[in-house]
């Protein structure tokens, strides 16, 4: 089973500015009792998005503004999605609907859940964003993977990806079926283990 | 050519493929598992018809959804289910555990050390950002994503780029009064949730090599806290000692310890960002905000508020800049989680309780991090010490921590709090998070607000 491939992306943008977003804020722990993949986009932002238990939007959080709701493309700070490694904050991301997160930075965990489900992570630098946050809700965004660039009605941007993930994206690769075509090499390390752990 | 540091050594040993720079294909020696990241991954190998590569390389606990009061009586059937999958797929796989209501249980940071399974040279993973724990020991530990963990069980292994490297060095000695949680909280106050993106760090300095190995876990268990998933130690002869009796090391442990003590960094090992901090200058440290460089020392005041991040901070806390740590009121103190719930934490914070009463209108739980942990502590009597001073003595687990199980820090409470972590709702909902060493929660606990342990560990 592959991934979702990710080549060429148009779509608009929601900024959400703050900085050190959390992946307890992204998906709060209440949510992590699941045992399937799927459905976590309502539970996104919970605590932001919603001004009580009983999911009432609140209306001052951006995502729930009407003109932001078709947004795809989120613009943010910096370390986003910092702190725990669950990869439920990834799976809410993308059945919200996110295919692409701008950020200044990516907490290390974080950054490869996002790529392992299909969304490509950006880091772009303070000015790039903020001008992207300026962008109107209706504004379109493409995100050309292949040739790694963010094209914007307030200009084009280069961005920085390993050729290895480009690689797994633009085919909708699947990690472990790669993986195992390494076998040969695999059991050959595991022989040459220490042989105190061989025991 | 110069030297090369334990990281890069360790890298070096653990690579099956691949080129530096790139992601390379790592072998994996460890995989600890828990019921909240794994159900995903044992599903994703039954629809491909795979197997677990390695599952005498695997252990597996339940940790995060484990009611503390009494472990059995799990009301919330959607924990139940959560619990009963991974109960039912270590047996289907064939994987070794800590069964649920076992001697063995506990947290899975805990009982990794605890049996010996941890230990230098290691490449350990595991679906939880406080692996870096492990790396107390001289392995390189680090926490994963769900597809990580399916990857891991299907080939023992993981592609990874190579992080840069980080150096901490501190130097020093401490005054009573100061411990190692001091040391990482002063160490993310001064230098930002993101002073470790993209770098594995490296711990070293007199005042690291002076600390147990229990004390050495709580710095490294916090790495994850200012952005390095990794966090690493060199293996000394306090290394060796705290490991040569435990279940599972090798048998040839002689063997084992001459290989380790080469797996330590070179003189001339060169990093790509160096910091040092010195212990002696610092105080007991206490989070005023929502992130863990958000501290202050006992007698600093709360800084002015410089963007939107504080201002949304000082905002979800009720606090002000200009405040102070004993200006807060407290209505719960939590002992626990896998920063500081081992056998010395539990003796330090019931040094400050002993003889004493908790004060009133205050909720106190002290949470062993495992089941050893806690019939250790009763056999010195600490449960008494606790539940005659007013605390709650708890069955381990995350517990409080996290708040996925029963415990939680109720809407708008102040909670002086031993764990990793003071994100906005983390406790519970509302919860307003204070990080601290075990001796200022157990202060706290008597006093009903933050008090200087320095002043009292003189008259100890």
């Amino acid at each position: 089973m592959g991934m979702e491939k990710f080549t060429v992306y148009t779509g608009t943008t929601v900024p959400l500015m703050n900085d050190n977003i959390d992946t307890d804020q992204i998906l709060p722990k209440q949510f992590l009792k699941l045992i399937d993949k799927k459905g976590f986009g309502k539970y996104l932002m919970y605590a932001w998005r919603y001004s009580d238990h009983l999911y009432t939007e609140n209306p001052d959080f951006i995502f729930n503004k009407e003109e932001y709701r078709k947004a795809t493309i989120l613009i943010t700070g910096d370390n986003f999605g910092a702190g725990s490694s669950r990869e439920h904050a990834a799976w809410a991301l993308a059945d919200y609907g996110f295919k692409v997160v701008i950020a200044g930075s990516f907490g290390d965990i974080h950054y490869n859940n996002e790529l392992n489900n299909g969304m490509l992570p950006i880091v772009q630098p303070l000015e790039v964003r903020q001008k992207l946050a300026q962008l109107a809700p209706t504004d379109e965004v493409t995100v050309d993977l292949f040739n790694q660039q963010i094209i914007s009605p307030v200009g084009t941007f280069d961005f920085d990806i390993d050729g290895d993930w480009k690689h797994k994206l633009l085919n909708g690769l699947d990690d472990i079926g790669i993986t195992l075509q390494y076998e040969d090499l695999i059991a050959a390390y595991e022989k040459n283990r220490p042989a105190y752990w061989q025991e | 050519m110069a030297g090369q540091s334990i990281f890069d050594k360790l890298w070096d040993r653990h690579v099956v493929t691949g080129t530096l720079g790139q992601p390379q294909l790592m072998y994996v020696d460890q995989h600890y598992i828990h019921e909240v990241t794994s159900p995903q991954a044992f599903q994703g190998l039954k629809d491909n018809g795979r197997k677990v590569r390695r599952p005498d390389l695997t252990y597996g606990t339940f940790d995060h959804n484990v009611p503390t009061v009494d472990i059995f009586d799990i009301r919330d059937a959607i924990s139940k289910a959560q619990m009963d999958k991974l109960a039912e797929n270590v047996i289907e796989f064939g994987i070794d555990h800590a069964a649920h209501g076992s001697e063995k249980q506990g947290i899975v940071h805990m009982i990794g050390p605890e049996t010996g399974r941890t230990q230098p040279g290691k490449f350990i993973v595991c679906g939880d950002s406080h692996t870096a724990t492990h790396g107390a020991f001289g392995a390189l530990a680090f926490g994963i994503g769900t597809s990580e963990v399916e990857h891991v069980f299907a080939t023992q292994t993981i592609w990874q780029v190579k992080p840069k490297k980080l150096l901490i060095r501190f130097v020093g000695s401490p005054s009573k009064g100061v411990y190692a949680k001091d040391y990482i909280l002063a160490l993310i106050a001064q230098h930002g949730v993101a002073l470790g993106v993209g770098y594995a760090a490296e711990f070293v300095g007199e005042a690291v090599d002076a600390l147990s190995m229990e004390e050495r876990m709580t710095i490294c268990n916090m790495s994850i806290e200012f952005g390095s998933k990794i966090g690493i130690m060199n293996p000394d002869q306090t290394t060796f000692d705290y490991l040569k009796d435990k279940a599972c090391v090798p048998k040839d442990f002689e063997a084992a310890v001459a290989d380790w003590k080469t797996l330590v960094s070179d003189k001339d090992a060169t990093y790509d960002k160096v910091i040092t901090l010195d212990v002696s200058d610092l105080a007991p440290m206490v989070t005023w905000g929502t992130n863990p460089s958000m501290g202050v020392s006992f007698d600093q005041a709360f800084p002015a508020i410089k963007d939107m991040n504080d201002e949304r901070a000082y905002a979800y806390m009720g606090l002000q800049p200009g405040q102070k740590p004993a200006d807060i009121e407290l209505g719960y103190v939590f002992i626990g989680s896998c920063t500081n719930a081992r056998l010395s934490d539990l003796k330090l914070a019931a040094s400050f309780v002993k003889g004493k009463k908790i004060a009133p209108n205050l909720t106190a739980i002290v949470v062993p991090g495992s089941r050893p942990v806690k019939r250790a502590a009763e056999s010195l009597g600490l449960d008494k010490i606790f539940m005659e001073a007013g605390f709650e003595w708890r069955d381990p687990g995350c517990s409080m921590c996290l708040g996925m199980n029963p415990d939680k820090v109720p809407e708008g409470v102040h909670c002086a709090s031993t764990s990793n972590r003071n994100f906005e709702d983390r406790q519970g909902f509302g919860a307003k998070t204070h990080l601290c060493s075990p001796a200022m929660a157990a202060a706290a606990a008597i006093h009903g607000r933050f008090v200087d342990v320095r002043e009292l560990v003189e008259g100890m």
